[in-house]
């Protein structure tokens, strides 16, 4: 086995074992650090395969910036897991087949015959001058200029949406304007006061 | 250097040669830096002390010269205490994943020409991911503490973290903009010929976001809520003691340097020297003078040791910020500024704008 064959392998392993862990484990937390240990692992996957602006990507927004919201709402929630397992065995049939029906369709499309081997050349290993980085950023910006930008705009509307959505009217307000506070002077808030030290009966 | 070592590594099949010269790159990288770690700790006491009219240490050896080695080989002999009903893993796995993204960064960090351990095409890139994967010690280490204040100042920071590293990441597109590549080499390149040449000129207000947010990264002061002596304890290191404390503390100061080290790559020139366009090139061939005069090493060493002594000029300048002016300044006075600046700069791209563009 050569090298990178060794690091797929473990890499490979390890997501494996981490995706299991999200689905297994019962702590919540654990559950989205095992997710946190997956996207790692995938993005060093990426890496390997020479994408590393997709591999480098995917740790920075998902890893530092998605997975840290989650895991903090997860450990600001009080989950009580025996509310949480409360009528498994009643919705577990119907899960049952839902879980057989998706697989079954997973498998047709994902399967050999779509995604055999023998369907896909091997990637053309790149040399050390070719950047990944540069590559995309061309075809984004030339071939997928229009997918890239109405994607861009959607995903902007979707943004304005949440805070619009969240955003409400409270009658009494109080919020502060920063540039008074920065611009206050010591006049308007102090008064020196003189008074003598004992009064002159 | 390599070559020395190259003829003891001939018994060697190549691949173990291959990782045990990595092995030996990491080392020269990493005891120099933490014994920068060590030694900026005395240096803060004694800058802040003196800032403070005060001397700060000077009991350990000649001018407590010593002191850090005594702090380390007493946070050594500490106990380690396991707060009960505490998340155990957690709990230890926590400084380790606060240390190891903040050391892991110094890898794609150029030295010199040419002198940096992984020369990637993606640098800069991977930077960013590396320092927002150090958000987690944090988050983790104030969760699994089952303590309020702890996990006040793990929410606290991570919401510091998350919202400063937008805007530190524009800041870095602009650079990137400019110098026209990821790879940090390349950028100190790009900014040759001279100090007017160097990017803070042209990025000035990148270069002071990005600076401004890389101190609110580390959580140094004034930006320090995450730790809050006054109302928090010490945010979400309160339950930590001994060694798994002094990692946190290794880890803030590896951060420190590393974006100090970054300032002087992005925006001042590297291991270029400030002297390249005044002094005649000749100047530059003499012997001895002219190696110290040229670029090098020691150029990028002092340009890392002012930014440091920034922070610390700040830290026992201001007071500390109030939460809420801290997301303020964040989101609606950096990234606006960082978002105009950005259209400027590719626009001046476009343009070949002479002298920096060109």
């Amino acid at each position: 086995m050569s090298s990178e064959e060794i690091i797929f392998y473990a890499f490979s392993a390890i997501l494996i074992f981490a995706a299991g862990m999200v689905i297994t484990i019962r702590n919540p937390v654990f559950a989205a650090l095992s997710l946190v240990l997956a996207f790692f692992t995938s993005a060093a996957l990426w890496i390997l395969l020479e994408a590393e602006f997709l591999g480098l990507t995917l740790v920075l927004v998902y890893v530092g910036a998605v997975m840290v919201l989650f895991l903090f709402v997860v450990m600001m929630l009080d989950i009580n897991l025996a509310v949480l397992k409360e009528g498994f065995a009643k919705y577990l049939p119907f899960g049952a087949v839902v879980a057989i029906i998706m697989l079954a369709q997973l498998a047709v499309i994902v399967g050999p015959k779509q995604f055999g081997l023998d369907k896909f050349a091997n990637p053309v290993a790149q040399g050390v001058e070719y950047s990944n980085t540069k590559e995309l950023g061309r075809q984004l910006y030339t071939d997928y200029l229009y997918p890239f930008e109405i994607a861009a705009v959607i995903l902007l509307v979707a943004i304005i949406a949440a805070i619009a959505l969240t955003m409400r009217k409270r009658v009494k307000r109080q919020t502060m304007q920063p540039e008074q506070q920065v611009q206050v002077k010591r006049n308007e808030r102090v008064r020196l006061v003189k008074m003598p030290a004992e009064k002159k009966l | 250097m390599l070559d020395l070592i190259e003829p003891f590594m001939q018994w060697m099949p190549e691949s173990l040669a291959n990782v045990s010269i990595i092995v030996m790159k990491i080392t020269a990288l990493l005891v120099p830096l933490l014994l920068g770690v060590a030694y900026l700790t005395l240096a803060e006491r004694k800058v802040i002390g003196y800032i403070q009219v005060r001397i700060g240490p000077n009991r350990v050896g000649p001018r407590g010269l010593l002191q850090p080695i005594a702090d380390a080989l007493k946070l050594l002999t500490k106990e380690i205490i396991l707060p009960s009903s505490a998340n155990r893993f957690l709990f230890l796995v926590g400084p380790v994943l606060a240390i190891a993204p903040a050391v892991a960064a110094w890898a794609v960090i150029p030295f010199d020409d040419g002198m940096v351990i992984a020369d990637v095409n993606a640098g800069l890139l991977y930077i960013l991911a590396m320092t927002s994967m150090g958000v987690y010690g944090v988050i983790i280490a104030g969760w699994a503490s089952n303590s309020k204040y702890a996990f006040l100042g793990a929410l606290r920071s991570a919401a510091q973290i998350v919202s400063y590293e937008i805007a530190m990441g524009f800041a870095i597109v602009g650079v990137l903009l400019a110098a026209g590549s990821l790879n940090i080499g390349e950028i100190v390149l790009a900014q040759q010929g001279g100090v007017w040449q160097w990017f803070w000129l042209p990025l000035l207000p990148l270069f002071f976001i990005y600076f401004i947010s890389g101190v609110a990264e580390t959580n140094r002061a004034p930006f320090d809520v995450a730790e809050g002596e006054s109302e928090i304890v010490a945010g979400f290191h309160v339950e930590y003691s001994g060694m798994a404390f002094a990692v946190f503390f290794l880890a803030e100061y590896a951060n420190m340097i590393l974006v100090a080290a970054l300032t002087s790559l992005l925006f001042w020139g590297g291991w270029l020297s400030p002297l390249e366009g005044i002094l005649p090139a000749s100047v530059f061939d003499i012997a001895v003078i002219g190696a110290l005069l040229g670029p090098g090493i020691h150029w990028f060493l002092l340009k890392t040791a002012f930014f440091l002594f920034v922070f610390l000029w700040l830290r026992a300048t201001f007071p500390r910020y109030r939460y809420d002016q801290i997301m303020r300044l964040g989101w609606k006075v950096f990234i606006p500024i960082t978002i105009v600046w950005l259209l400027l700069v590719g626009w001046a791209v476009v343009d070949h704008w002479a002298p920096w563009f060109d």
